[in-house]
């Protein structure tokens, strides 16, 4: 099996930025947050491990300061969340992903 | 006999070395952990790539990687060994086959389960009724997974 590390992961890029801005602008009438249906995209795909070498794929889910894309915004389930969690701190490790960035 | 591990070991080898240094660095490497009883499943190159942040003043390095099956013995072996080496200016070494083995399960679980549902297509297929009664089994079946 071999891996085309810049390939991977592209395919999330196109739903990968919006997803940050979906819980402010969920304002409703009255000050009440709007309920969305979460979606835990990793369940979805099946995706059983997620890989620490794969950093396009991984940047999908930090945003600009460089931490780690909450649950409540992304939506993932609690165990996806755990293996991805894992996965950007492994990247991190060998400078695939930042720690920071200002 | 003690079980046998999976580890990936990826290690980020200093700009300044040529291909031709990689290779002879990640030869010797390997050499180590065959001595020590280890067996290399895979060496692979991820190439140059830029570092996320600075490490010893470097913006750049050649991304190894390498997969091995042992003990865990040739292991610390190859770490201690990496770390003494200076051309080597980080390595990671992660425990895969747990994690693979709970994917295989997981595997398993799903085949299980999509190997019933046909028959619950066919009771859909039979009246309306019937599917107005009931709640989509499959549909909460895939959110819980």
């Amino acid at each position: 099996m071999s891996t085309n590390y810049e390939d991977r992961g592209r395919r999330y890029n196109n739903n990968g930025d919006d997803d940050y801005d979906r819980g402010r602008s969920q304002q409703g009438r009255g000050g009440r947050r709007m309920r969305r249906r979460r979606i835990c995209r990793f369940c979805i795909e099946k995706v059983d491990i997620i890989d620490f070498k794969d950093a396009r794929f991984l940047g999908n889910f930090i945003p600009e300061r460089g931490k780690i894309l909450p649950r409540r915004i992304s939506g993932n389930c609690a165990i996806h969340q755990r293996m991805l969690a894992e996965a950007i701190k492994r990247a991190r490790n060998i400078a695939l992903l930042p720690y920071t960035t200002d | 006999m003690e079980t046998q591990r999976q580890y990936e070991v990826v290690f980020i080898v200093d700009p300044t070395a040529d291909d031709d240094e990689v290779t002879r660095l990640t030869e010797s490497l390997k050499q180590i952990v065959t001595d020590q009883g280890g067996v290399i499943t895979k060496a692979e190159s991820m190439g140059r790539r830029q570092l996320a942040y600075e490490i010893l003043h470097k913006t750049e390095g050649s991304f190894m990687l390498l997969e091995i099956e042992g003990s865990g013995k040739e292991i610390a072996e190859l770490e201690r060994r990496m770390r003494v080496n200076d051309r080597i200016i980080r390595y990671l070494t992660v425990r895969v086959d747990e994690d693979r083995r709970r994917a295989e399960k997981f595997k398993a679980k799903r085949a299980r389960k999509a190997a019933k549902r046909p028959g619950n297509q066919d009771e859909q297929r039979r009246g309306s009724v019937a599917e107005l009664a009931r709640p989509e089994p499959a549909a909460a079946e895939e959110d819980a997974a």
